[in-house]
């Protein structure tokens, strides 16, 4: 290997390792307000850039019908919600605004001719039929059993993935997809060549992270999102609607997948079934910060990136093997620098 | 006699399959049979002790491989040569490969909370997966075929209808020694995990050996599976083994229900006909080919997680006991049993326990200030004070389970500041709850013997064998006198959920008297108990006094303490404010200011 190599290699760490630390992120995000460990992450990525590559392909967005048969299944819950506390039959707001929400999305990716638009364009419609997804999945999967412990949350997490896989087949077929990067230009920064699609990347990868750490840790809102997920009760007796910082949480880390895969399309062929492995490697960053710490779990992203980039490079047939493996001394590190024995819940 | 005629059936009903189903239904069969196997040991994991794992198709595979791997591959690697030719060498080198995997991924998971581990079998039932088909002397995707008939005693599996034989007589068998295992010392300290790892540590049980034992279990049913599966195909690719078919195992188990040995083959027996069933059906309603039947089930698992958590098997279980009426006690058949040994007792007025100076912080609060306090033998300690007084961070610490920043702790003349809840229940320190920790699914009889956990010796495979009944006689007799000895002989057989709150109390003493403690530690035993169930706890106090032991006790209800107590501690602030008999306490003008403020 000489040194233009390491560059190339390195460079492209760089960039997947931008992209699954916004994953870890967004895992961490989720885990740290609902206990939820979203394993349909993955599927917000493979979902966004699928759903770009038709548009640029001219070829119809099916998205709305997602879309459409989950907000039915959200306003079919909040009636028999309402009906089992002997209340007058009712819609939420929440869910009325996430089918308003829902309906635009789906009318503007159906009536726009969006083959002719630009990136811009595109990658604004598509982040606007992704996001409510988030929302709308707590709501139909996880907000009725909320409270229940953490493993019936993980078994229900890997259910909708494993069903979120066999519609995407259904909606996107089984043919992968690649979209057009932004832009083609190619900077000379001394032995290096950068492709500019790099830079956007991490650009907006660093914007996002940047944000969120403000977000979280400097505003009172984000204080009341964590608050719920140490105490649901406490969070709810303050006034803190744990039902609504789960809804919150999911629109995030939904808005964090689409952008991911809007940016990740250009570089790597997506399949209806990617967006697993993807959100895996995230999850491996978020494990690497103990599913506590966001400078770790985003730091621990960037290692998995570089791990697997050089891997391609010495042994491409084992690069997953490597990857997860990685896991285990990092599991291994974890369980070793704890005394005791963590209690559950 | 109901087991029996349980097993008697079972034999009959796989003896007669072959002849009664067609040879479709024959396949459909073995492969229930193998799926069950494996789902066997997720119901051990998931249900029972409250572990995940997503990986088990990677030991499937790994089992399976290794039988395919020594009967086709010609030129073995030296160190194979010898297991080479033989099913028992695959299935041998399958088993030692799977368990040796589990206990990497246990070791370095165990330790952590209960998410690492499903996350970890994830990543790893990838790993594996991946490896299975990028190894080129496992034959990549193309996998390995041309493995010859099983062929085991003489007898050879040409079959399908003799594969059905072979693999629902390992199934049962699986089941008899899990079954035998539940019903055990060992299987009791898979139960306890789910009552909250605290109570089960308090109980000395060892918790990273428990989820190890239950994980192990799992792994080699999925092992032997794989080379069950590798024997009825004759042929294996790295799709059956992929992380998808882990899920799908999961989700079996999920939907037969995971608390119960039987849901294992429901829920494996609807997965597979159902998915025969959605295969051919959901292409027609689509329009096209595709993997539609996920999207069914994933639908399906959430609704039942929302819905039914338990599963299918135990919706049903819960209904039969409903309609069925209360069985009559069992026979106190232990009585015969010789009494368990029991630990050199200390005199009457011995120090058991020798707290000097404890001192803890927790950042700027200083939660206890320097107390210093002991207990004898024959003697009931209350510790008192108003809330927030710092009592029950000096009960974590007596009991092993938080270190104090400064001071010492002696208990029976041993330094023990720090250790750990196991290794003081080791050294005869047993304790109840303030939330009644028990098992609610388990039995009064189960939940008291255990208590006695640390007073058996036998292991896991005994346990499976049946090897242990004397020993477990011995147990379940000492439960028994102990549920006798607090007044709850006649509800040994009763769920324990099905208690009211005062004698789940009851039998949480029981529970920690069955450890034969020489110091009981109770934390708020009144609480929320009726004026009649109060008093009948005073009396078994007094008793257990009578008897030698020393308690300790935190208590909020002065008239409680007051009737019982020989000595009460007085807290406030962390700090003690009065110490000495009742009547003096009471009179004491600091304590009367920290009770009713300073006018009083």
């Amino acid at each position: 290997m000489n040194l233009q190599v390491a560059m190339l290699l390195g460079q492209s760490g760089i960039t997947s390792g931008a992209v699954y630390a916004l994953l870890a992120l967004a895992i961490l995000l989720v885990f740290s307000v609902t206990r939820i460990l979203l394993i349909p992450q993955g599927e917000f990525v493979s979902f966004a850039a699928l759903t770009m590559a038709a548009m640029q392909e001219g070829r119809p967005v099916r998205l709305g019908w997602l879309l459409g048969a989950l907000c039915l299944a959200a306003v079919a819950m909040d009636l028999i919600a309402s009906v089992r506390a002997r209340r007058r039959p009712a819609v939420s707001r929440p869910t009325l605004w996430l089918c308003a929400w829902a309906a635009a999305a789906t009318a503007l990716s159906m009536l726009l001719p969006l083959a002719a638009l630009g990136h811009a364009v595109q990658a604004l419609v598509t982040i606007a039929l992704i996001v409510p997804l988030g929302p709308l999945l707590y709501r139909v999967c996880f907000q009725p059993v909320a409270a229940a412990h953490a493993l019936v949350l993980l078994v229900i997490s890997i259910a909708a993935h494993v069903a979120l896989v066999g519609i995407a087949l259904f909606i996107f077929g089984p043919e992968g997809a690649r979209t057009e990067p932004f832009s083609d230009a190619v900077f000379t920064v001394g032995p290096a060549l950068i492709q500019s699609q790099t830079l956007w990347v991490v650009a907006v990868s660093a914007l996002l992270v940047g944000l969120l750490y403000v977000g979280f840790e400097r505003h009172l809102y984000g204080k009341a999102l964590r608050a719920t997920a140490v105490d649901r009760l406490g969070a709810e007796l303050v006034g803190i609607s744990p039902d609504l910082a789960g809804r919150v949480s999911l629109a995030v880390a939904a808005f964090i997948g689409a952008l991911s895969g809007v940016l990740i399309a250009p570089i790597i062929t997506i399949y209806f079934d990617s967006g697993f492995i993807i959100s895996l490697k995230g999850f491996v960053g978020a494990l690497i910060g103990g599913l506590a710490s966001y400078p770790l779990a985003a730091l621990g992203a960037l290692v998995v990136g570089q791990a697997e980039s050089f891997a391609t490079f010495w042994a491409s047939a084992y690069k997953e093997v490597i990857v997860f493996t990685l896991l285990i001394p990092v599991l291994l590190w974890r369980s070793l620098a704890r005394t005791g024995v963590e209690d559950e819940e | 006699m109901r087991r029996l005629s349980l097993a008697a059936a079972a034999i009959a009903a796989v003896g007669v399959a072959p002849l009664l189903l067609t040879p479709f239904q024959v396949t459909l069969a073995n492969n229930i049979g193998i799926a069950a196997l494996v789902t066997l040991g997720l119901v051990l994991l998931t249900g029972i002790a409250g572990l995940t794992s997503f990986g088990q198709a990677a030991f499937v595979g790994i089992g399976a491989y290794a039988a395919a791997y020594l009967a086709t591959v010609v030129e073995l690697p030296p160190a194979l040569a010898w297991l080479g030719g033989s099913p028992w060498g695959g299935l041998a080198l399958g088993l030692a490969l799977a368990l040796a995997v589990a206990v990497v991924l246990g070791a370095v998971t165990f330790r952590l909370a209960g998410h690492y581990l499903p996350l970890g079998t994830i990543a790893w039932g990838l790993a594996i997966a991946f490896l299975f088909g990028t190894a080129d002397s496992l034959g990549g995707y193309t996998g390995l075929s041309g493995i010859p008939v099983l062929s085991l005693f003489g007898v050879r599996f040409d079959s399908g209808g003799r594969l059905l034989w072979l693999i629902w007589a390992v199934l049962l068998a699986a089941l008899l020694v899990t079954a035998n295992l539940l019903d055990s010392r060992q299987g009791r300290a898979i139960r306890a995990l789910k009552g909250g790892q605290l109570m089960a540590r308090s109980m000395g049980i060892d918790v990273v050996r428990a989820k190890m034992a239950a994980f192990l279990i799992a792994a080699a049913f999925a092992a032997i599976a794989g080379w069950l599966y590798a024997y009825t195909q004759r042929f294996v690719s790295p799709a059956p083994f992929s992380l998808g078919a882990g899920i799908e195992y999961l989700f079996m188990a999920l939907i037969g229900g995971a608390a119960s040995i039987w849901g294992a083959v429901v829920g494996a027996a609807v997965f597979i006909l159902s998915k025969e069933w959605l295969q051919d059906l959901l292409p027609h309603l689509a329009g096209r080919t595709g993997n539609f039947e996920a999207v069914v089930f994933g639908l399906l698992v959430i609704v039942l997680m929302q819905h039914m958590p338990d599963g299918i098997a135990s919706a049903v279980r819960r209904a039969a006991r409903r309609a069925r009426r209360p069985r009559p006690p069992s026979p106190a058949a232990g009585d015969t049993a010789a009494p368990l040994p029991m630990r050199a007792k200390p005199r009457p007025g011995e120090v058991i326990l020798d707290a000097r100076g404890i001192t803890r912080r927790f950042g700027g609060l200083l939660a206890n200030d320097d107390v210093s306090l002991s207990v004898r033998a024959g003697e009931v300690l209350a510790v008192i004070g108003p809330n927030g007084a710092g009592k029950s961070t000096l009960f974590n610490q007596l009991s092993g389970v938080d270190r104090p920043t400064a001071g010492t702790i002696v208990f029976r003349g041993q330094l023990a500041a720090g250790s750990s809840p196991r290794a003081m229940a080791r050294h005869g320190l047993a304790r109840t709850f303030q939330h009644v920790r028990l098992l609610p699914e388990l039995t009064v009889l189960e939940n008291a013997a255990i208590g006695a956990h640390l007073r058996g010796r036998k292991g896991l495979v005994a346990a499976m064998l049946r090897l242990d009944r004397r020993e477990e006689a011995q147990l379940l007799a000492e439960a028994r006198r102990q549920l006798a000895r607090v007044g709850l002989a006649a509800r040994c057989d009763d769920r324990a959920g099905s208690l009211p709150l005062g004698q789940q109390r009851l039998l949480e003493i029981a529970r920690a008297v069955a450890a034969d403690p020489c110091l009981l530690l109770l934390d708020e035993p009144a609480a929320g108990l009726r004026f009649e169930e109060k008093q009948e706890l005073a009396g078994l106090i007094d008793r257990l006094r009578c008897d030698g032991m020393a308690v300790l006790l935190v208590e909020h209800d002065m008239d409680f303490v007051m009737g019982l107590a020989d000595r009460v501690f007085v807290m406030d602030f962390g700090r003690e404010i009065a110490h000495g008999r009742p009547a003096d306490v009471q009179a004491d003008p600091a304590v009367l200011e920290a009770y009713l403020g300073a006018d009083a």
